[in-house]
């Protein structure tokens, strides 16, 4: 018999008997209905508390506040979806401006252009799916318009949040999205930049994914 | 899975005392103390005569059988419906959270299930079903307090021993550092490991030596024996006491004597 | 055959608990390190859960742990389902044996040469690592804590923090000796140095290995709990992902995940949430431009199922690994995590461990507890550590003829001279006039008691026995 077959075989015929289910009462999850200014903060307040930086600024005001932000970094590069409007409005912005640095478009297979993305990209800028205001989550979907390794190599994250799509809890924003009739390949809750405890309980960021998680909220 | 909730009964008038092998063999002041205590409260207090040991050293070593013929000894101690009270959180423990699991599958299972809803820790019972009021007559002193991790676990009695100290306007309770982490006592486990025990027991000491009291109280002989012997055989300055000694001793007026 | 005995080469004897344990508590160092991290992680995890109905989020976590349980091989049969439809290769290896035979296959099928791994205490169980050395396979860790242990040629110390037995300067110097890099005290230096060499790893490896904190049947999902991004860089830049996790980790529902993770992070290092939740459902599509082209799972026993049929032992199974039991435990503060010899030390490794190493082995590991509840009572799933020490204590002596034993190698601790003393003891308590008679007799001669008494007075004074006895003292009251 194969180990599948035996291994199921000895749960099913368990010595013990039949096991019953204990209902699941998930109300413990729930939280007030807060309005979006009082997400806003809590969202602000806890990602914050793990080194992430929060922007509040505005469907016309973003562009400039990212060119600021990039630039006090020294930012050479920024990696782009090629269908998105945020890569589209920032390829647009380019024309007229000079304040932004390089665009880089994520338009090929990975295995193309590995080394470039590891080595000469500076930051990259993705959409979210929302955000959640209990823990400072942010919910990204990586798609083929904006694939998984546009939020994990590049040292700088920028992610763009409207305001208008904070959940209060991870709960709450699954259960909204209906996210149990069908994931992506790869879902992802991301809640500051990357870190490690593991020397001595010191923090230390940047370990292996990006070391500054930026999000622009839209107001 | 779910601990019984506790549900206090009403004052009753009498109580059966169960004052454990510890105490007997070793601490009988403290067990005197608790009966006197009490009796202050209107209590009449029966001690069965014929009672030994809750069986817990047998059944924390895994010798279940032997527990368990031990507790059966314990079960016809208690025909009437009176609360039995035990000067200790680890006894007590015993009785109310094991019995009905030792006793499981046995013709003596439901007798079992209904001591162990009779079962009260000691302290417990003076703070919420005796509503005692300590008038304190000592002299003014610092003290620290040891609650047993079974008094603080298993029979849930955390608050009740700094709510006793509380009421004696002399005492100042002082908390030590990490108070609610094990002395190393756990029974025959002090004896299988011994390093480990004692590398817990002087970090024990140690902290209770530095909130600067001189003595410490605690709920269960145990950890008593535990932490005092360290403490004397090592020359560090504290000194230990069973709660109920120290609370009768301040109150009673006669200076420590007693019976 | 040459594949099974692969173990037995870097095999620890768990018997030796005792010397080992000595040595640590010996170690300043050792109990300084511990002591300072533990005491950290209470305190993070106490405010953590501030505001938080805990006792009814724990009992929620409880149930949800109870329900995968009850369903088991539905759920496992569905998950196999879900994620065959999504693209997932799914294997089934009865140990850790097999769970390396099949990693070792999928390496082959590939030619893979080397392995980048991130944190898996499954394949830690399965010895993995040196068992794809010597398979010529390279396997590097790239968890940080993970990176430090294997450089060390050690194993980790503790399941969440694998190198917090070591401080900063141990790590400095250890660095220093295998890479090359300066001597340093600052951490950002030497993480950002751990970085660098990593991600070489990260871009040349053939194969990503990693863990799975829980598997969501209705949608075939792996869910994967981390804060550095190498467990995302061990799914994601590799051409091929193989997660491996034990048979019990599976949930129904993609709703279970929220109150798990809620109580995992925090009970494990007092974070609200770990910077990432990476939740993978399937290989590369045709039309995406990363991720890996092939993802497998292997879905590992190595005794769960025997663990399974036994109401009690069943508990044990509700594990999710967040290693706050470890973190509240005065024995594995005291000892740290190497004295135990396991996979999985401290109170989860001492009810775990012995139905994987059998009760012969692990015959100590129940016994070094003072029981003193700490565990049970932040076990984000209520598991009852204590009671389950009693039980496998039971075990161990074959001490209930009411309820025999089953663990393997059951029955092993139980010596004559023991078994007889209480035999004795209970024969005496059973019996209230010979008791009364002889703790008075005690009382009595009690000058004659010894002054040493083992262990107990290597530490402490001999407890002293009373003039009289309360039996006697109310005996003469009543008189
Ligand atoms: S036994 Fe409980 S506390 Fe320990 S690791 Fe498992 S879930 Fe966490």
């Amino acid at each position: 018999m194969s180990s599948r077959d035996a291994i199921l075989q000895r749960l099913r015929h368990r010595t013990g008997g039949e096991l019953t289910a204990p209902e699941c009462d998930f109300s413990v999850l729930n939280r007030p209905d807060w309005s979006t200014a009082e997400k806003l903060d809590m969202f602000e307040r806890t990602i914050e508390s793990v080194h992430g930086e929060v922007h509040r600024t505005t469907e016309s005001g973003w562009i400039d506040r990212l060119a600021e932000i990039l630039q006090t970094r020294g930012a050479q590069t920024l990696l782009i979806a090629k269908e998105h409007e945020i890569g589209k409005a920032l390829k647009n912005a380019t024309e007229n401006r000079e304040d932004l640095p390089q665009l880089l478009v994520y338009d090929e297979a990975i295995d193309s252009w590995q080394e470039t993305l590891f080595n000469d990209v500076d930051a990259g800028i993705t959409s979210t799916r929302g955000g959640i205001a209990e823990t400072g989550s942010l919910i990204l979907w990586p798609s083929v318009d904006e694939p998984r390794l546009m939020s994990l190599v590049p040292p700088i994250h920028i992610a763009v949040l409207k305001a208008s799509e904070l959940y209060t809890t991870f709960h709450d924003a699954m259960q909204s999205q209906n996210w149990a009739a069908g994931m992506p390949t790869n879902a992802l809750l991301v809640s500051g930049p990357s870190k490690t405890a593991d020397i001595e309980q010191t923090l230390a960021y940047g370990v292996h994914g990006p070391k500054e998680l930026i999000v622009l909220v839209i107001e | 899975m779910v601990d019984p909730i506790k549900v206090y009964p009403a004052k009753p008038s009498k109580v059966y005392f169960y004052g454990t092998c510890l105490v007997d063999m070793f601490y009988p002041d403290a067990g005197m103390a608790g009966i006197q205590l009490l009796e202050r409260e209107g209590i009449e207090v029966i001690y069965p005569e014929d009672q030994t040991c809750c069986g817990q050293p047998a059944y924390t070593s895994g010798y279940h059988d032997e527990a368990r013929a031990v507790a059966r000894a314990q079960l016809g101690l208690f025909p009437e419906d009176w609360p039995i009270v035990v000067p200790s959180g680890s006894c007590g423990g015993m009785m109310r959270k094991h019995y009905p699991a030792l006793f499981k599958d046995t013709a003596d299972d439901v007798k079992a299930a209904e001591i162990a809803g009779r079962i009260w820790e000691l302290t417990d019972f003076l703070v919420n079903v005796c509503h005692i009021k300590l008038e304190d007559l000592g002299e003014p002193t610092t003290v620290a307090m040891h609650t047993s991790c079974s008094a603080r676990r298993e029979m849930g009695v955390a608050e009740v021993g700094p709510k006793l100290l509380g009421q004696l306007k002399n005492v100042n309770l002082v908390e030590q550092v990490r108070a609610e982490e094990c002395c190393g006592f756990g029974g025959t486990f002090a004896v299988r490991h011994p390093e480990i025990s004692g590398a817990m027991v002087s970090e024990k000491v140690d902290t209770l030596v530095n909130t600067g009291a001189r003595e410490f109280v605690t709920t269960d002989c145990g950890c008593l024996m535990n932490i005092a012997g360290y403490a004397e055989k090592n020359q560090k300055p504290v000194t230990g006491q069973h709660i109920l000694s120290f609370l009768w001793e301040r109150t009673n007026g006669d200076g420590g004597k007693h019976s | 055959m040459s594949e099974t005995t692969h173990h037995s080469a870097h095999h620890i004897d768990v018997k030796e608990f005792h010397p080992r344990a000595r040595a640590a508590i010996h170690n300043p160092q050792i109990r300084q390190n511990f002591r300072k991290a533990m005491d950290g992680l209470m305190t993070k995890r106490k405010s953590a859960f501030e505001g938080w109905d805990l006792e009814t989020l724990r009992d929620l976590g409880a149930n949800i742990r109870m329900r995968a349980l009850a369903n088991l091989p539905d759920l496992l049969e569905q998950l196999e389902q879900k994620l065959t439809e999504n693209g997932v290769t799914v294997h089934w290896a009865a140990d850790g044996d097999e769970a390396c035979e099949i990693v070792r296959d999928i390496c082959l099928a590939r030619d893979a040469k080397s392995v980048i791994k991130g944190k898996s205490m499954v394949s830690e169980e399965m010895e993995l690592n040196h068992y794809l050395e010597d398979q010529g396979i390279e396997a590097l860790e790239s968890d940080l804590g993970e990176y430090i242990v294997q450089l060390a040629e050690e194993t980790p110390s503790h399941i969440i923090m694998p190198a917090i037995h070591k401080n900063t300067t141990e790590i400095s110097q250890l660095l220093h000796d295998k890479t090359g890099t300066d001597l340093s005290n600052d951490v950002e230096y030497l993480t950002a140095n751990a970085r660098l060499q990593l991600r070489e790893k990260f871009r040349n490896a053939d194969v990503g290995i990693s863990g799975v904190n829980f598997a969501v049947a209705e949608t075939g999902t792996l869910c994967l709990v981390e804060n550095e991004g190498n467990g995302r860089m061990t799914t994601t830049v590799p051409p091929c992902h193989i997660a491996v996790t034990g048979i019990e980790k599976v949930v129904p529902k993609l709703e279970d995940v929220t109150a798990l993770l809620a109580l995992l992070t925090r009970s494990a290092t007092g974070q609200h949430i770990t910077t990432y939740f990476n939740m993978i459902s399937g290989p590369r599509k045709a039309d995406e431009l990363d991720g890996p082209e092939e993802v497998h799972l292997v879905l590992v026993d190595n005794g769960r199922s025997t663990i399974y049929q036994d109401d009690e032992l069943l508990d044990t199974l509700r594990c999710i690994r967040c290693g706050a039991c470890m973190n509240h435990c005065p024995v594995y503060t005291r000892v740290g995590g190497h004295a135990y010899g396991t996979t999985y030390p401290g109170p989860i490794g001492k009810i775990l461990m012995p139905h994987m190493v059998g009760l012969d082995e692990g015959r100590h590991l129940p016994t070094a507890s003072s029981l003193c509840g700490a565990c049970g009572e932040v076990c984000p799933v209520k598991i009852p550590i204590p009671d389950l020490l009693v039980r496998l204590r039971q075990e161990a002596v074959d001490g209930d003829k009411l309820h025999p034993a089953k663990v393997r190698g059951h029955g092993a601790k139980r010596g004559t001279v023991e078994a007889m003393i209480w035999k004795g003891w209970s024969w005496m308590h059973a019996r209230p006039g010979l008791y009364r008679l002889g703790t008075a007799l005690g009382a009595r001669f009690r000058k004659l008691q010894p002054g040493k008494l083992g262990g107990w007075t290597q530490y402490r004074t001999a407890p002293k026995l009373a003039a009289k006895t309360l039996h006697e003292r109310m005996k003469e009251r009543s008189q």
